[in-house]
């Protein structure tokens, strides 16, 4: 059985704290350039300043956003390995170590409604564990702001609801979000599975990289992107072509009776990477 | 697009501001957040004097050794709506920066008192290389939701609500 040492664990999501925060992946960069390319005025200017935001950032002296989010891991632990020492502390261990070695700011509180005192080290981080097969350990951290996170919402809609219905909802979403979330944004889906496993699935779908592989969810994506892009909410919020810049669904089965919808927004700091050790 | 530079501005100068204009501020502006107002509301004795002063919704990273300042950028303004009326009675503030809309309420107590700048949303980096000088003066126990005076150079900022209450987010929360 391959052993993996917790030590190593904890080096690696430190070290995935400081990417995520400084770096802007390549594909979010490719997408903002391509709006800037349609854009004319301010919304140009806006996404002007957002590239050059990025090129600031990955100087490495500041983090392309003052919130540095939450920290959201996704675990997908092969049944073949072992790990020395505790997974979760290895984990948290490695959100703590990242946020204090790069001066990434600690925005969790311990507790939600009384005295919400800081913990100071920005763990908890959320952990999302599945069980794969196979002898890898891949870990996948989100830094996911507050602004975007308090604007996503999920929706219970019966079993004959209509694509319309569905898109209806997440426009709706989309337009409450606006100039609050930080447009142009990217827009996770999640359809079907249950009420908790939906909210997941949209999270998820934020991971994603490249298009739907199911044929009618892909045409379902362009469909959503390009109504939500008919909405002139554009760049921060003044008007402009480019709301969101890309749109993904993740879907599982669900209930004969129920079709849930969770719509999760994420604004275009969209912050991801992943390592596989 | 109409830009501005404006440095250390007065009222009468922020009056000259239209909803949509692009500018440069340099100015020295004090950063606080929700909890924060909900504090300061609650004392018994006004602790800050922010007469024609500008406050910035915000909330900084860490200052970086050798640095003069963290990544600063606004948070969402409708947050602080619900003390938005007592606080610029209580203080004669004469600018706030945040970003995106705002409720009815807000906007009318801001109309005619200040001007509302939004900040570039998720740009913290650009708006921390803008930073000559920061320090926490009050509530270091909150950590990133202490109040922090803060010097900032050539901040970029878009008039969101102008003096006589003109908004480019068209309509309101």
């Amino acid at each position: 059985m391959r052993v993996i040492k917790s030590k190593v664990i904890t080096q690696t999501v430190a070290k995935l704290c400081k990417k995520a925060a400084y770096i802007l992946p390549n594909d979010v960069l490719k997408s903002l350039k391509s709006a800037q390319s349609k854009e004319t005025g301010l919304a140009k200017k806006i996404l002007e300043l957002t590239l050059k935001n990025a090129d600031i950032a990955k100087q490495g002296i500041f983090p392309l956003c003052q919130d540095t989010g939450s920290a959201v891991l996704f675990v997908e632990i092969g049944q073949e390995i072992k790990i020395q020492g505790s997974l979760e502390q290895s984990l948290q261990e490695g959100i703590k170590q990242g946020f204090k070695e790069n001066y990434l700011r600690k925005s969790i509180v311990f507790e939600p409604l009384f005295e919400r005192k800081n913990t100071k080290t920005n763990a908890p981080a959320i952990i999302h564990y599945k069980i794969v097969e196979g002898k890898e350990l891949k870990i996948n951290l989100m830094l996911k702001g507050g602004g975007a996170e308090n604007k996503s919402q999920i929706k219970m809609f019966p079993p004959t609801a209509s694509k319309e219905e569905i898109i209806n909802f997440i426009l709706s979403v989309v337009k409450q979000a606006g100039s609050n979330a930080c447009p142009p944004f990217i827009i996770g889906i999640g359809l079907g599975g249950n009420f908790e496993s939906a909210a997941l699935l949209s999270k998820q779908a934020l991971l994603r990289k490249a298009p739907n592989k199911n044929k009618k969810y892909k045409e379902l994506e362009e469909e959503i992107l390009e109504q939500i892009n008919e909405t002139n909410i554009g760049a921060q919020g003044f008007g402009g072509k480019i709301t969101a810049l890309k749109v993904f669904i993740e879907y599982a089965p669900c209930h004969i009776a129920s079709l849930p919808c969770a719509v999760n927004i994420c604004c275009h700091a969209a912050r991801h990477v992943e390592a596989v050790l | 697009m109409r830009s501005y530079k404006l440095i250390n501005p007065t009222l009468s100068n922020l009056k000259k501001l239209r909803s949509g204009d692009f500018v440069f501020l340099s100015a020295t502006v004090y950063v606080l957040r929700d909890m924060a107002h909900k504090r300061l509301l609650q004392e018994k004795n006004f602790p800050l004097n922010l007469k024609d002063k500008i406050i910035y919704y915000a909330g900084p990273t860490p200052t970086k050794k050798g640095q003069p300042g963290g990544a600063l950028g606004p948070t969402t303004s409708s947050r602080m709506d619900k003390f938005c009326k007592e606080f610029v009675k209580k203080t004669g503030i004469i600018g706030i920066i945040g970003k995106g809309a705002r409720s009815k309420e807000a906007n009318s107590c801001m109309k005619d008192n200040l001007v509302y700048f939004a900040a570039l949303g998720g740009l913290a980096a650009l708006g921390g290389s803008c930073v000559k000088n920061s320090k926490i003066i009050l509530y270091p126990d909150l950590g990133p939701e202490a109040v922090y005076e803060i010097q900032i150079e050539n901040l970029p900022l878009v008039v969101a609500q102008d003096f006589k209450g003109k908004n480019i987010y068209g309509e309101c929360l």
